[in-house]
């Protein structure tokens, strides 16, 4: 008991500064820490706590694939595929291509034909899934004996398609959303057909929800003429103006053409917002053929399905360049510049989740927070002192260097510090005690027994220490659980909790019978003090 | 100086003697947080239900819940409830999932924003789909069976398998009346409510080991003493300890209740409940559970002592080398009717001398 190495004393003595000195960059105030930065080289910057959205405000929102939109785009793109092969084939087909609920269906007649077709329609698998090596196949082709020939996306066509639209909307997503200008935003998929979307210290939560609720979906489209056969023609709604626009559904130019979009003003005429685009040498080259070729006709600007505007096209445009003006307020304009920048997403994404905190609210509960420590631990403090004395003196000690330990740990591991983190902080400090309370109360009980002095210390610590490290482990269990299944503020619950566990035994048991140690050596007491 | 004890100093409060009272009145109180949960329900968040929370900060002056209401109808988005708390100028307007999917959800708070916006900031928006509340239950439910049987997996490695059960159903117990707990209160149940519930699990936990840890040690020390004696003591050893933590972490709880901000409010009046029910429970329902499943078996200890003594008897006619049993076997049994503090003593000092 009495013999306490002077390496262990030093590990402790060193772990305890390490502790504060890693904690101390965050509790100085911003305008501090910018200057400490600034003295510091990079390579020293301390880091600091990761305060979570509900503390420093910002916006959590969960994007899912549109299953809907997924499926009715990806049975329009096998439409074209099958039209395409039987017009290589030169097949004849009775009827039109009918769609059905997750694919296509044609009737070919002539049983010759279909020998030629169908191994043409079984190779589209490969193309259709391009990554997909072994697996489940993601079409399926089946011919029945009447002549029809139904080809269908499958469940793993599906899934696959959408776990590619995941990943691919994740790098739009960001370009978007760093286009915003915020700081550090994070972007991770979740499961297979979700984008987590955190985006911290946000003043305007709406620009983003705006941002990210649209696929930017651009595409140039000739407006159909009076004579023109109705079934080339799709009707689109306008948004300058009520009602709907008949256009053809062939595309002309789509938005991946597209090298640069920027803000700007008309400069001939309004002077209203615009938004000016540049396309890339394909898309320069057919977007001169096609104006050059339609000269006095109606050519439609097409976002997301919904006809922007539709100006007359009065001289070809060669130079590779164009302007898109519908009405914009100078916002509209430059929301749109930055979706048409970062491109269009794969498939139609829907918010599922949305936890938006303000700035002023985040503050509170910091404030909230603080309060609830400095008044929680404060209580437990004097509580110890009353009881314990010297022992509580002792005890007050090993908590708070458990709490700097707690948060060094957490500056560390760049966890984030939420709102139930601080509960978890504040319930560990009365939770710690239990540990300090197992010990004495042991001591006691063993010196009321009879025993001297020092060997009631020593019991008190060695018979404890089995009840702390059972009791611990249960509850180091529930926390890990916690954070595996919990998500966001619950995960940082965990881990004050997970952490705060850790830590007792090092500063409760450890800690504490280095400081008795002490004591009892230069005070040599002939009484117990508790 | 003169310090301060809650828990009066050797206490020999026959705890076991309550398990007849105690086991009813717990049965009863857990069917009842059964019933509570079936017929009641909880005041489930938007979480687990699915829909929007929006919190408004009046710009100026006090929030106005009535022309709120008002405004919320109007809109037409269910049933749309209006609160007003803490700060006179905040109010919370809550309404359930929007029929027509996640999109139609987004489209109701744009109608909400629209309809306050120029009085009331946004101070928090939450929308929760139906998707992603279905999958918060699952791993919410998950999470609390997964921490049990990881727990239990635990405790019997470590213990007999008596303590495990009673430990477990100990827990079950805190679980049922925590449940009920939400459903009378009508505290609102979400995934922090489901840290709460963990949390209490944990304790619940710490506090059966505490106790079940002195009554393995005083198992050992005290081979002869029967069980309920024994358990009465191992409680009363550690009845300081017991109230002593339980207090800090209700010092502690109290101080987040009170300043801790109206987020974690029913999270941190959950604890409160279950830090009491857990108390309760390690030493009410755990511990008289090791007297049931039998713990020393103390008809088999009984038989054992009966065997003995015919023995003993036995011995006295037999051959003499049968007698050099006696003196082992006659101190066990008279000591058997010995008080236990005298006993206590003497099974320290024998347990001292080779320590």
């Amino acid at each position: 008991m009495l013999r306490f190495s002077t390496w262990k004393f030093l590990a402790i003595v060193a772990m305890t500064v390490a502790a504060v000195l890693v904690v101390a960059p965050s509790m100085l105030s911003p305008s501090h820490y910018e200057e400490l930065k600034s003295r510091l080289p990079a390579w020293l910057t301390p880091p600091t706590i990761v305060l979570g959205l509900d503390l420093q405000g910002g916006s959590h929102v969960t994007l899912e694939v549109d299953q809907a939109d997924l499926i009715s785009t990806q049975v329009k793109n096998l439409r074209d595929d099958v039209r395409r092969i039987l017009r290589e084939e030169k097949v004849a087909i009775s009827g039109g291509i009918g769609t059905t609920a997750r694919g296509v269906q044609v009737r070919v007649a002539d049983p010759a034909d279909r020998e030629k077709v169908l191994p043409k329609l079984r190779q589209l698998r490969n193309s259709f899934s391009g990554a997909l090596m072994g697996g489940p196949s993601p079409l399926d082709v089946e011919a029945s004996p009447d002549g029809v020939i139904r080809v269908t996306v499958t469940d793993a066509g599906i899934t696959d398609k959408s776990r590619k639209a995941v990943e691919q909307s994740i790098e739009v997503i960001r370009r978007r959303v760093d286009a915003l200008g915020t700081r550090e935003p994070s972007i991770q998929r979740q499961g297979d057909d979700r984008v987590l979307v955190q985006v911290p210290g946000l003043q305007d939560p709406e620009t983003l929800k705006e941002i990210l609720g649209k696929t930017a979906k651009l595409e140039f489209r000739l407006v159909g003429d009076p004579g023109q056969n109705p079934s080339e023609l799709e009707e689109l709604d306008q948004v300058e103006q009520e009602g709907k626009l008949g256009v053809e559904k062939q595309v002309m130019v789509k938005g991946e053409d597209l090298t640069d979009a920027q803000p700007g003003f008309d400069q001939q005429r309004s002077g209203e917002p615009v938004v000016n685009f540049r396309f890339n040498i394909r898309g320069a080259q057919a977007f001169g053929e096609v104006t050059s070729k339609n000269v006095g006709r109606l050519f439609a600007i097409i976002l997301d399905n919904k006809i922007i505007s539709a100006p007359r096209i009065l001289t070809p445009i060669t130079g590779g360049s164009g302007q898109i003006s519908g009405r914009f307020t100078v916002e509209q304009a430059n929301n749109l510049a930055i979706l048409l920048r970062a491109g269009a997403l794969p498939a139609k994404l829907n918010i599922v989740e949305e936890r938006t905190v303000g700035p002023g609210l985040g503050q509170d509960s910091i404030d909230a927070g603080k309060r609830a420590a400095y008044v929680g631990a404060g209580l437990v403090v004097v509580y110890m002192l009353v009881t314990y004395g010297v022992f509580g003196v002792f005890a007050n000690l090993a908590l708070f260097v458990h709490i700097a330990f707690i948060f060094a740990g957490l500056v560390l591991l760049g966890s984030t510090l939420t709102l139930p983190g601080i509960a978890g902080i504040v319930l560990t400090i009365g939770m710690a005690v239990d540990s300090n309370v197992l010990i004495y109360e042991r001591i006691r009980e063993e010196n009321h027994a009879g025993r001297s002095i020092l060997a009631s210390l020593d019991a008190g610590f060695t018979r404890a220490f089995a009840t702390i490290v059972d009791s611990n482990v249960t509850m180091f269990v529930a926390a890990a659980i916690l954070y595996f299944l919990g998500s966001g503020p619950v995960r940082g619950f965990a881990v004050s909790l997970a952490l705060g566990i850790l830590t007792t035994i090092v500063t409760a048991v450890t800690m504490t019978r280095m400081m008795i140690a002490v004591w009892y050596h230069y005070a040599r007491p002939t009484k117990l003090p508790i | 100086m003169k310090l301060l004890r809650l828990a009066p100093e050797n206490t020999k409060f026959p705890f076991m003697r309550f398990r007849r009272v105690s086991y009813p009145f717990s049965a009863v109180l857990s069917l009842i947080a059964v019933a509570l949960f079936v017929f009641k329900g909880m005041n489930f968040g938007i979480d687990f239900a699915g829909g929007t929370v929006i919190e408004l900060r009046a710009k100026s002056g006090a929030a106005e819940v009535g022309t709120l209401r008002t405004l919320g109808e109007g809109l037409q988005l269910g049933d749309i409830e209006v609160q007003a708390f803490g700060n006179p100028a905040d109010a919370t307007l809550r309404f359930g999932l929007q029929p027509g999917g996640d999109v139609a959800q987004q489209a109701a708070v744009e109608r909400v924003r629209g309809a306050v916006g120029g009085y009331y900031d946004l101070r928090r928006v939450e929308v929760v789909g139906p998707r992603v509340s279905n999958e918060l239950v699952q791993s919410g439910t998950l999470g609390v069976v997964l921490s049990i049987i990881a727990v239990l997996t635990y405790l019997w490695f470590r213990f007999e398998w008596q303590f495990a059960i009673g430990a477990v159903i100990a827990t079950m117990h805190d679980l049922l009346l925590t449940v009920g707990f939400f459903s009378i209160t009508q505290l609102e149940f979400n995934t922090t409510s489901i840290a709460a519930i963990l949390t209490i699990v944990g304790y619940s936990l710490n506090e059966t080991v505490v106790v079940l840890d002195r009554i393995r040690e005083n198992m050992r020390k005290y081979k002869k003493l029967p069980t309920a004696q024994m358990v009465d003591m191992s409680i009363n050893a550690v009845l300081p300890r017991t109230i002593m933590t339980a207090t800090t972490v209700m010092l502690a709880l109290f101080a987040l209740v009170a300043f801790g901000g109206q987020v974690i409010r029913s999270f941190s009046v959950a604890m409160i409940w279950g830090i009491f029910v857990a108390t309760y429970s390690s030493i009410f329902i755990c511990s008289p559970m090791l007297i049931y499943l039998g713990l020393r078996n103390e008809d088999a200890d009984k038989a054992a002592q009966k065997h003995e003594t015919e023995r003993k008897a036995d011995a006295k006619v037999s051959a003499r080398e049968d007698v050099a049993e006696a003196p082992v076997s006659a101190p066990t049994k008279s000591a058997e009717k010995t008080p236990a503090p005298s006993r206590k003593a003497s099974g320290k000092r024998a347990k001292t001398r080779p320590a």
